[in-house]
């Protein structure tokens, strides 16, 4: 059976989720998802989201178009920005509307805190900008937006897996998914399709994301021919709990919370003395382990402390449940009266599919649109982040770019009609997936996937160098060869998990050279990319986006320029 | 330390009925039983099926019945346990493949509660206003994650003959919505609720509190669901 939508769209996060509703009622859409509903991965987003409302204090658009400009270290594009930090207000409301119950101010307006980098009067003091529902903003955004996809009877396709994209000469014109209740394929035609199946931190072996984030539309569009863009760009969040990982917000340093290292001291201070917590996550992720490589450590291991104990219980319980909770029941801590440990954890991907303001995927360095292929969200790079995201922009990047996506498809519908698929279409994955379960090899995804991730760790995070890139490019190669030598076990039908890891892992093995490889040839250090080599950013040289092409011959690099309209570059200081 | 854990199997594809089955993992007191499981599967076999997520108690995706009680794997630590564990999917729903349930039915019943703002005067354009005190009203429901271990726990959904209850999870959307002082739609979310399979089917057995990941006092907002009903009728009728 062939099914056949107007409109699919891969992944049911926010972006997802958020374009789906734009779409609902007008034209015939579907939402395909590798997890059931309500269990992607924007759930997990705790600390808010930003518009400059201005109920807590004075707010402009501007300070906050500057403060996103100079988080990204100059490198997002200034006209998505603009647009996309204008915007905000409208997006707030309207989630307000829908009934996201965010918290509120004493006098019943929606209530904001203070986040990394947001800033007052373009740099000058912190400024309260994130909207919030206490740490669980992304969870109830999701809810809400999932809610409204009932109501307006959307179909949706849970854990159903994205396979393939299938191509009309230029054109997407549908793709090939995987049922994992019952592992059969099938073919859907669509006028139009939207990737937003999020992130890859799942790349690195300390990552805040959760098991679903494994970059598969990200790589899948690298399959087809679409460069991916600014790849190197990836930011460690710096209060990951140690040792797990799991993402403690921004918000504990938004409400007050302290980085202390080994000695006590409040460290932030020396390296940036006007804002210290509250400075970008690149900055302070680099603080944190400088002081641990200098021994500052606790205890001289790999972590530090983030102090909430002067808070009082009271705020901790109403505004910071969620990671308190977390807290207690991994650690045992109780960050009322003891500070937790935390060490920077792979967050997000600031690059991806490359794409116009309307979510339309760009396919070269000229601007030329891939027609019937969209994309938004973490797997997207308008770009509005740059080398480094603020906190809170995500949600907003998400809500913003889904919607004018959805906007964008259905206009757009008027261009596309159904191109017909047939089974033969099938034939090219169902041979993929048949070779992996009859591969006469012996090798194994998960120590693959435990190789992958320690060399990213190793070379491809906080810090790197030449040597090191160009090792661990050569290490992911080999690690390439022997994925091909590998034999899927499980040959049953039903929720066959390490057949879908499998294929994930050929995804994260094409997307960690990628990273690598963006890494290695950019010769400077800019926001969440920082080369020990060479220490300063060059912006003669470098203010400029990567765009890694896959070609006959391999992996290809080229550049495309950076859109400057108001602010140029400056040292970035906090 | 050594953890064994005895697993519910069940296989449609291949199996005459559920059978159990005991793996041995060395484990850290501090991993969570998720690690266990994955470790199971990465290691000593990959057939083994079961949901996960996030990993740290936000998706709801991992609810499980643990030593008979439901809860997320991912919440759970080692150290919590001795020597072994038993480990089951949650009641109440069909298994699909060991621990996988469907749960079409749980989202279907929380469909029916309409789970959805319902307004009916135009917004302002900036925000709704809501003042603290009225947030708290509802703030512990937002918490729920859908991981339906309190519907699985409930004697009420276990029993064959009650079986169509909405339960508690449905019902605490629905207090949600109810107990929002934005929401414009009481007169019709009364009308829905008061009836038998829904909130006058709860028999206030706490079950369902005593399990929830997220600490929600569920019974209690299932209470007040039930004496907003009560007060709403004998308003009417002395009116």
């Amino acid at each position: 059976m062939i099914l056949k939508h107007d409109i699919v769209i891969v992944g049911s996060g926010l972006a997802g989720l958020r374009a789906a509703v734009e779409c609902a009622g007008q034209v015939d859409i579907a939402v395909v998802s590798k997890v059931l509903p309500t269990r992607s991965h924007s759930g997990a987003a705790q600390g808010g989201i930003t518009a400059s409302l201005g109920n807590e204090e004075e707010d402009r658009w501007d300070w906050h178009f500057f403060d996103t400009v100079k988080g990204s270290d100059y490198l997002g594009d200034q006209d998505a920005i603009e647009m996309m930090v204008k915007d905000a207000p409208r997006v707030i409301y309207e989630l307000e509307h829908m009934g996201v119950p965010f918290s509120r101010t004493p006098d019943g307006k929606i209530a904001q805190r203070n986040f990394g980098g947001h800033t007052r009067d373009f740099g000058k003091r912190p400024v309260k900008r994130a909207c919030y529902a206490a740490d669980r903003t992304g969870r109830v955004i999701l809810d809400t937006l999932y809610d409204q996809c009932l109501r307006h009877h959307i179909t949706f396709y849970s854990e159903h897996y994205l396979l393939s994209l299938i191509f009309d000469k230029e054109r997407c014109v549908g793709m090939v998914i995987y049922n994992l209740s019952t592992g059969e394929l099938h073919l859907i035609q669509a006028r139009a399709i939207l990737l937003a199946t999020g992130g890859c931190g799942r790349i690195y072996r300390t990552t805040s994301n959760g098991f679903a984030s494994t970059g598969d539309g990200i790589s899948l569009a690298l399959r087809s021919g679409i460069p991916l863009e600014d790849m190197e760009f990836i930011q460690f969040h710096p209060t990951g709990l140690f040792p797990l990982g799991i993402l403690v917000s921004e918000a504990a340093r938004g409400e007050g919370g302290i980085l202390r290292n080994r000695m006590g001291e409040r460290f932030m201070e020396r390296y940036a003395p006007t804002v210290r917590e509250l400075a970008a996550r690149d900055v302070v992720s680099r603080a944190i382990l400088t002081e641990v490589r200098e021994g500052r450590g606790i205890g001289g291991k790999d972590y530090i402390h983030l102090d909430l104990t002067h808070l009082g219980e009271e705020i901790i319980q109403k505004r910071l449940w969620e990671i308190a909770s977390f807290a207690r029941t991994f650690l045992g801590i109780d960050p009322v009266f003891e500070p937790i440990p935390v060490q920077p954890t792979c967050h997000y991907l600031m690059g991806g599919i490359p794409t116009d303001l309307d979510g339309r995927v760009l396919k070269d360095e000229k601007g030329t649109v891939a027609p019937g292929l969209y994309a938004a969200g973490e797997c997207a790079c308008v770009s509005v982040h740059g080398a480094n995201r603020l906190g809170c922009n995500s949600l907003l990047d998400l809500l913003v770019f889904g919607r004018r996506s959805g906007q964008a498809m259905k206009q757009d519908l008027l261009h596309y009609e159904f191109s017909p698929l047939s089974e033969k279409h099938l034939k090219p994955t169902a041979r993929a997936i048949e070779e992996l379960l009859t591969c006469a090899g012996r090798e194994k995804s998960d120590i693959i996937r435990q190789s992958m991730q320690s060399i990213m760790m190793d070379y491809g995070s906080v810090f790197r160098d030449a040597e090191g890139l160009k090792k661990g490019i050569e290490e992911i190669r080999n690690l390439k060869e022997r994925y091909r030598k590998i034999k899927v076990s499980n040959s049953l039908k039903a929720f066959n998990y390490e057949l879908m890891e499998t294929i994930e892992l050929g995804h994260q093995l094409d997307l960690a050279e990628v990273i690598l490889l963006s890494a290695l040839e950019r010769k400077e250090s800019r926001g969440a990319h920082w080369r020990k080599d060479f220490p300063h950013r060059a912006d003669q040289d470098y203010l400029k986006h990567t765009l890694v092409l896959q070609t006959s011959k391999g992996l290809e690099v080229k550049y495309k320029p950076v859109k400057i309209t108001q602010f140029h570059p400056e040292a970035r200081v906090y | 330390m050594l953890l064994r854990l005895k697993i519910f199997r069940f296989d449609p594809e291949k199996d005459q009925g559920p059978y159990y089955q005991t793996f041995e993992v060395e484990a850290d007191p501090m991993d969570r039983l998720l690690d266990c499981l994955n470790r199971i599967r990465w290691e000593q076999d990959p057939t083994l099926s079961f949901r996960m997520s996030c990993g740290h108690g936000v998706c709801g995706s991992d609810g499980m019945r643990i030593n008979s009680i439901c809860g997320l794997a991912c919440q759970k630590l080692v150290r919590s346990y001795k020597e072994e564990v038993l480990i089951e999917p949650l009641p109440v729903f069909r298994v699909i493949k060991d621990l996988v349930v469907d749960l079409d039915s749980f989202f279907e019943k929380y469909f029916s509660i309409r789970p959805y703002f319902i307004t009916k005067t135009i917004p302002p354009d900036t925000e709704r206003k809501q003042f603290p005190e009225q947030h708290q009203q509802f703030e512990e429901a937002i918490r729920c994650i859908l991981c339906a271990c309190c519907t699985a726990s409930c004697p009420v959904n276990q029993n064959k003959n009650t079986e169509d209850y909405v339960g508690p999870a449905a019902l605490v959307r629905a207090f949600r919505y109810l107990f929002d002082s934005r929401d414009e739609g009481e007169e019709e979310r009364i009308k829905l609720l008061d009836e038998k399979a829904m909130v006058w089917g709860c028999q206030t057995l706490w079950k369902c509190t005593e399990v929830c990941p997220k600490e929600i006092p569920i019974t209690r907002q299932i209470g007040q669901i039930k004496r907003r009903i009560y007060e709403r009728k004998n308003r009417d009728k002395t009116t």
